[in-house]
Order: structure tokens, then sequence, then C-alpha cells
């Protein structure tokens, strides 16, 4: 156990400031705290402290691509962006589709000690969407999976995710679907459907592929009586849906990346793949419906989809890349520059408490309350920080906020009350 | 002009400098002796990723008869499948000594990405959905030729408009040059967002063949791609000729004289009837021919010169 | 067209009773040369080269009573400096339906310099077929041959310093007859 840190004249999420005393993995004190004999100390005045930051969604490519991403060097992008805890998706090679591959990421993950690493078990095997992979041995795992996902392909067919969503009832399990209709954007898909697809010649994507897809599951939610999480959330029609089930008691939860917030189709215009990502970004009337839903509470989390990939995988003509772009270390940034008008309370919330109550994991999104275990974030919200990709933990480079200047910076994470960044 | 991805890299006049050196490389093909020696020393690379015939010899006769030395490669297959970037395939072409790359690939935009990689000029042979700016330098120069000044000109462009850069190209140049320009084709096979499109770029588009035929100046019919008659685009090949075939018929709609564009290779019986394909008033080989000159200008005007900062 | 500032550097070498004079010189002599207007075929070298060929042409057509074949052959394609200059598009070439074949071919140009553009012209020459005989006639011959070249008729030798620069004005492309010679050190030689 790491020694007591003492977090000095913080700004906590409701706007009180107050020092932190860390102690034995939890907040042991708030308020104003003696300097104590081997306590270290933390000049976090003019910091806001939040609690860690929780990834619904994220690829660490481990076991498969090491070239790409390892799960240490994930967590490492994880806990500088802010996060302590992460859900490592299934789509590696081989897949996490059993109880063993499940317990190997989870092992990895504690192995590397800086985020917790929760594997997403498969929905079927090897993510073929045909057959249900071993959903209750993963449950029971030393893992405890509880997040199912067949993420970057849909579970298409209909009857194979009614069988899903009864099936990990008794264990409190989620089924959250990459929402992509496969007859109406196959695998060539990589452009917004719309003018710019048409004048570039790109195979469309269109957003009802999405739609279609969340008003079944919806639909399949309530007749289950199950619950379904919606990933990747990329258009105002799939908001609409949502919002509506919502209204209907229906149990749906969603998520939006960072990028979906605020980049847009028309970047796709140079053909540069860093912007390649599934769903693909949308025209800006999307990006507002989805700011708004994440205001509103439609929206219930921030995802990163965090997708390293290297180098040589994304130098392809942009149909042939590979999809996705990293998200771990920019995500809070993004989400303070998209949405700015979010409180430092709803930024915890949509960050931290809905993604961790969505995933089950209870050691996290807990306020920041004394008891409370130590799983913090520290961040300057004045920062205003030029995004650099070669300044990256990840193994990989495709940035697309590369560049870009954002707003606030996490400068501090704690797990348990040891520092993992900063 | 560094490269020529697409028809946006060109301004007015620079169309006119390139359909006036072609004039005169259109001239050189008739004589007896059809080599200039403008290009000698210079090695240009046919870079093919995706079969064509027509588009690879025009662009080796034009190379070849401006006396560089031109070499064929064909890159068939994704180089995703055998493990090797496309970067890497192009630099390693690249890294052998060439002056410009003639790039055909089945990907839109290839053409561009390729363009930042190499210091060397690019000239897009067709590139996925995307564009085949030569193939509408070659089919306006062909229309100039008969026409004359192609403001005010209505060209009517008919067929598989979503997958088709040929169509692409040709409504950019075309309405650089003034012509006033239609678009036909069944709703299944418009591409995305064309109302947005047409507006802003100033064409029309129309379900209807037969309204818009009594009106045109020249009417384009583009290749319907074979793969395209299983993706359930239109029922059957011989609705698809009834709604929007240049069929005998219709020839009967067109102005005297009209000239009849085809980019081949044409499925005769299904876009393009015989009698439409083997009319006096068909460009279809005038196509050809003024392919190789208008090929021969590209080059020489991305090659012959010392490129000024 | 108006005439542009640089017109009035430099001294008048030939005015246009000079140049008409020297025009209708070269003409005889071609003739003289030739015996008669006989498969003669002028091809002026573009862009002054070719209303030199045509006023020599009529000229021998005052004379003879028939006005020899006249047409155009550009060099740009041909030239051995392409590389150095930005691409600039070919101009006209012309050759009558007859070809050069046989032909006795007079190259007109407007001044003799390096010799380079004469070595191109019968590159281009040798592509349109086989002439019989080919000879060169120059409105100016100002000397600093780079190649073993040499004109047949001349209008004027006109000795020059390297850094000097030769202009010549034709009412068809520019609205008055003249050649001037000035001083442009460090300017690009004009022909």
């Amino acid at each position: 156990m790491s020694a007591p840190i003492v977090v000095r004249a913080a700004t906590l999420p409701t706007g009180e400031r107050a020092d932190l005393l860390l102690r034995e993995g939890v907040i042991a004190e708030i308020g104003t705290v003696a300097a104590g004999a081997g306590a270290e100390e933390v000049d976090a005045d003019g910091l806001v402290v939040l609690p860690g930051l929780v990834d619904l969604h994220t690829h660490l490519r481990e076991p498969g691509r090491e070239d790409a991403e390892t799960v240490r060097t994930g967590s490492r992008a994880a806990a500088a962006g802010g996060f302590t805890a992460v859900l490592a998706m299934a789509n590696t090679t081989p897949v996490t589709d059993t109880a063993e591959a499940a317990e190997r990421v989870f092992d990895l993950g504690r192995a590397a000690g800086l985020v917790d690493v929760q594997p997403v078990g498969a929905v079927t095997r090897g993510l073929a969407g045909e057959e249900l992979a071993e959903l209750g041995l993963m449950a029971r795992s030393r893992a405890g999976v509880r997040v199912f996902s067949d993420d970057g392909r849909c579970v298409a067919d209909a009857r194979v995710m009614r069988r899903a969503l009864e099936y990990v009832k008794p264990f409190g399990g989620v089924v959250s679907q990459h929402a992509q209709e496969p007859t109406l954007a196959g695998a060539q898909a990589c452009c917004h459907e719309g003018e710019l697809s048409g004048r570039l010649g790109l195979p469309g994507w269109p957003g009802v592929a999405e739609e279609v897809i969340v008003a079944r599951d919806v639909m399949l939610a309530r007749h289950t009586g199950s619950r379904v999480h919606v990933a990747h959330v990329s258009t105002a029609g799939s908001v609409e849906v949502i919002r509506w089930a919502r209204g209907q008691g229906i149990q749906v939860t969603a998520e939006v990346t960072p990028h979906h917030l605020l980049l847009t189709t028309d970047l796709l215009a140079g053909y540069d793949p860093v912007f390649k990502v599934n769903p693909p970004l949308r025209p800006e009337e999307d990006t507002l419906a989805l700011r708004e839903a994440l205001r509103d509470g439609t929206i219930d989390a921030v995802a990163t989809d965090h997708a390293p990939h290297a180098r040589h995988d994304k130098e392809h003509a942009f149909v042939d890349a590979a999809f996705g772009m990293l998200g771990l270390e920019t995500a809070l940034a993004v989400v303070r520059t998209a949405v700015p008008e979010l409180s430092w309370e709803e930024v915890a919330r949509v960050m931290s408490a809905n993604p961790a109550r969505i995933a089950g994991l209870p050691g996290h999104g807990r306020p920041v309350a004394v008891g409370e275990p130590a799983n913090l974030t520290l961040v300057d919200p004045e920062a205003e920080v030029t995004v650099d990709r070669d300044a990256s933990h990840s193994l990989s480079r495709n940035n697309p906020w590369h560049g870009r200047t954002l707003r606030a910076a996490v400068v501090g994470t704690f797990l348990r009350g040891a520092r993992t960044h900063g | 002009m560094k490269h020529l991805l697409s028809i946006d890299d060109l301004t007015v006049d620079d169309i006119e400098t390139l359909f006036g050196t072609a004039a005169e490389m259109h001239d050189v093909q008739r004589r007896s002796v059809k080599k200039l020696p403008a290009l000698r020393g210079r090695t240009v690379i046919n870079l093919f990723f995706e079969d064509s015939t027509r588009t690879r010899s025009s662009f080796e006769i034009a190379g070849k008869w401006l006396s560089a030395d031109t070499i064929n490669i064909s890159a068939k297959g994704s180089s995703a499948s055998k493990g090797e970037s496309l970067r890497d395939t192009v630099l390693t072409v690249t890294a052998m000594g060439v002056d410009a790359l003639v790039v055909r690939h089945a990907a839109s935009g290839a053409a561009e990405q390729i363009s930042n990689w190499v210091d060397v000029a690019v000239i897009n042979a067709g590139d996925g959905m995307h564009e085949h700016p030569t193939q509408a330098l070659l089919d306006a120069y062909t229309l100039q030729r008969q026409l004359g000044d192609l403001a005010g000109r209505h060209v009517v462009i008919v067929g598989d408009l979503t997958h088709s850069r040929v169509f692409r190209s040709n409504v950019k140049l075309l309405r650089k040059l003034g012509a006033e320009v239609t678009v036909v084709a069944p709703p299944t096979l418009m591409p995305s967002g064309i109302d947005a499109w047409s507006k802003e770029a100033g064409f029309a588009a129309s379900w209807d063949l037969d309204e818009v035929l009594p009106s045109a100046d020249a009417v384009m019919m583009l290749r319907v791609q074979r793969e395209r008659m299983q993706g359930g685009f239109f029922p059957t090949p011989r609705e698809y000729t009834v709604g929007y075939g240049l069929t005998r018929g219709r020839l009967s709609l067109l102005k005297p004289d009209t000239p009849i564009c085809h980019p081949g290779p044409m499925n005769r019986g299904l876009e393009i009837a015989p009698e439409a394909a083997d009319a006096a008033s068909s460009k279809v080989l005038d196509q050809v021919s003024s392919g190789v000159a208008v090929r021969m200008s590209v080059l020489y005007h991305l090659l012959a010169g010392e490129e000024v900062a | 067209m108006p005439p542009s500032p640089e017109d009035d550097r430099g001294r008048a070498v030939l005015d246009a009773q000079d140049i008409a004079r020297a025009l209708t010189r070269i003409s005889h002599e071609i003739l003289e040369r030739n015996r008669g207007a006989d498969d003669l075929l002028l091809l002026g070298l573009p862009t002054r080269g070719v209303p030199l060929a045509r006023r020599i042409a009529e000229r021998i057509g005052e004379v003879e009573g028939r006005v020899p074949e006249v047409g155009s052959l550009d060099v740009t394609l041909y030239r051995d400096d392409l590389r150095k200059h930005p691409a600039r598009g070919p101009q006209r070439t012309e050759i009558p339906g007859s070809g050069v074949d046989g032909k006795t071919v007079v190259l007109v140009d407007d001044v003799l310099y390096s010799g380079r553009t004469i070595r191109a012209a019968l590159d281009a020459l040798a592509d349109y077929g086989r002439p019989g005989v080919v000879r060169l006639a120059v409105l100016v011959d100002r000397g600093h041959r780079e190649l073993p070249i040499r004109a047949d008729h001349v209008g004027k030798n006109l000795p020059s310093a390297r850094t000097e620069r030769v202009m010549v004005r034709l009412v068809e492309s520019d609205g008055y007859d003249e050649v001037r010679i000035a001083d442009a050190a460090g300017a690009e030689g004009q022909a």
C-alpha cells in the first residue's frame, strides 16, 4: 500500500474547495487536512478533482496485435487520460469468448496495475454472430464479466440478439450492441451516406443502418425485459429512438464517443484514413443532437472507442484501411471542448458514475466522499493543450486530434490511492 | 500543376492549355513517325491496382510517343491482402527512380493519398467511384471538336451514376467549361445527396430520360457494370434498357447529329443499342484516339518542364 | 499592341524598310539557289519565323507568278532545354498536305543565335519525312553559335555580345516592323 497523499486545495465537482487525504486506498478525509508526517503533498490549487474516469469501450489489442497496443501501454494511455477503469473489448485474437480468455485479459490488466482492466465478453463465438459464446462461464470467471459485445460487428440476427438478451438476465449482464445493419451498411461502408459520400465516391454508411438496429433492439429489450446498451450512438435518429424507449420505461442505456461529439464527416474530404472510424463521422446536425442528448441524459455515458492501429494498417486506400482512432488520452479534453456547458458534476456523471453503473463496477464511479475508494482524477480546467500524436503513451499514432487545441487537461490520476499518472 | 488527381485541380486556363496541346498531339498521330522526343529520359510507371486494358494502353502509347520509358506494373489484388501497405507498395515502385506514376485503383481517393506519399507526379487514371480526370478531358475535348465552345451546350449523362468516376469527373469539367448538364439514372443509381450536390454545382438530375433527350446537344452513356446487375439496383437488364438505355427508338428523340459518347467497354443492347453505338454521330472511336492525344498533353505538361515553385 | 517600355531601350538596327529590303533579297537568293520555285516549301519557326516565311513566299510569288507552299514547324517538343523552363504548350505545326518528302525545305526564323533551335527543327523535320534539301533563312544572324550550323540566307549579320538582347518586332505579331539591340545583362537571352 502506498504512502498517504494529501491533495491540497482541490476543487470538488460541486465547486467547493477542500483538501483530500488519500490513505490505504480510500478517501480518508475531506476538508482541511493537517500536514502529516510521511504524507506526500500534491498541490491541487486551481485543479478540479473528479472520480476516476471509467471507459465502457476500449480496444487494447492484446492478445493478438501487440504491435498496435498492449494491455500495459493501453493502461498507460488510460491513466494519462484520467481513467481508473476501462472495459477491454472482445475483438482480440483470439476473441474473448471464453472464461479463460477473459481471465487472461483481466490478469494482464492487474499485472500492469495502472487501471482496472475489465474484459468485455463476446456475445457470439468468434464474433461470428451465430452461436452464443460462453456468457455464463465468463460471468462466473475470476474476471466477473458483465458486459458482452461483438463490437466491431453487429449482432445482426434478431433471434441471436433476443437469446443473448434473455440469457444474461440471471447474472445481471448487459449486451452492448454495435448497431450496424449489415445489409444497409456492409463491410465496405466507410463514409456517412450523404452528399459528401456521393461526391467522394465512398461507400455510404447511412444513419438508418444504425437506427433500425437500435429500434429493433429496444423492442427486443422490452420484449425480453432485459437491458440493452447501445455502443457509440452516432445519429440524431438513434437518439430519438432511445429517448422514446426511455419514455416507455425500456431498459436501454447508451454511450457516445468523444469524436462523434466534435468531429464531422467533412474531414473525410482528403481521404485521410486517420478519420476513418466505425460508425463514421456524421454531419454537424448529428453532433449537435448527440451533445444535446448527453446534456439531457438520453445518452448516459461518454466512451472512447479507443482503437489503436499500427501505422501500416492505416496506410492503405481509404476503403481498405482499418477503422478506428485513438481516444483515451484526449477524451476528457474533447468533452470539455465539445460540451463546455456540462458542469463538473455532470462530467463526473457521464464519464465515471454512469459508465461504472452500466458496467457493474462497484469500486468505480463513486462520489468524491470520505470512505469511498480513492479513484480520482485531477484536471486543470484552464489548460489549453495542442495535441501531439507523438506525445502519446499508446503504441499507435492514429490520432485524429493531432494539432488541435483542446480545453482542460488531466494532470493526475490515482487508482486506490496510488498515483498512476502525473 | 504537379499532379492530376481531380478535375478540381484544373483552372479553365489549364484546360484550354491542355486541349491546345492535345490538338497538336492529335496531329502527330497522323504522321508516319509518331514519336516526339519531348519526354526522352523520363520514366512513367503505369501502376494499375485494377485491370483496365484500354486506359493502360492509352497511357502507354501516349508516353511512348513522347519518348518516355513507360513501364506497366499490375498490382492487382489489394495490397492489404498481401500484408503490404499501399504506401509501402508505392514507395517501393517509386524508389526505382520514376518521374510519374499513372495510378488506377479500385478505391476512391487512392491517387490523392499516394500523391501525399511521393514527390513524383501522380496522374489519376481512375480511383474507385471518385474520378477519372483524363477520361473527362478526352470526352470534353472530343465534344469540343464537334460542337466548338461547350458553354451553354446541354450535355446529358446517363447511367450508373452512383458507381461512376467518369460521371463525377465529367460533371465537374463540363460545368467548368460552362456546359449545362443533366444527369439521368433510376433513383437507386443516383449518388446519395445528389439534390444538394446538383443544386450547389449547378446541374440537373432526372429520372426521366425521354424528357431530357430532345434538348440534348450531346449524350454520354455510362457503362452498367456487370456486378451491379446482381446488386438489386434494378430488377432486370431488360427493364433497365427500357428505362435508361439509348435504344433505337430513343435515337429519334435526339436532334440530328447529336454526338453520342461512351467511355467503353460498351454493353451493346443494355445501355446502348447497336444502332446508337454505330451511328454516324457516335464518338466512341474518336474518344479513343482523342484519349491518346489528351494523355500525351497531360504527360507533357506534368513532365516536360521544370516545376516552378 | 502598344509597345512595351523595354522597346525603347537600346538602339534600332533595322527599320521597316531595312527589313523589307532584306526579305526581298533573301527571296531572290532562294529562287536563285533553287533555280525557281518548284518543290519549294517554306517552313516558318513559330512565333516570328512564320510571318517571315509568308512574306518571303509572297515576294517569290510576285517574281515567279506562283506562291510556293508555306507552313510552320514548331520545335518546342524537340528542344534540348525543355527541362530548364516550365512546360510550354507547343505552337502550331502545319505541314502542307503534300508533305516534305523530296522537297527543298527552307526553314525561316527571325534570329539565328546558338543554333539549338535549328538543331531541334532539323530533328522535327526528320519526323515528318525526308526532304531533298534543307536550307536556312534568317532575318538576323547574331553569332555565338554553339553547334555547327550556319544560315544559307541572312538578312543582316549583327555582331552582338552575349549580354545583349536582340528584339525582332513584326507587324503581324507586334504592330510594327523593327529590330533592336539592347544591353540586357542578366536577362534570359532572346533567340
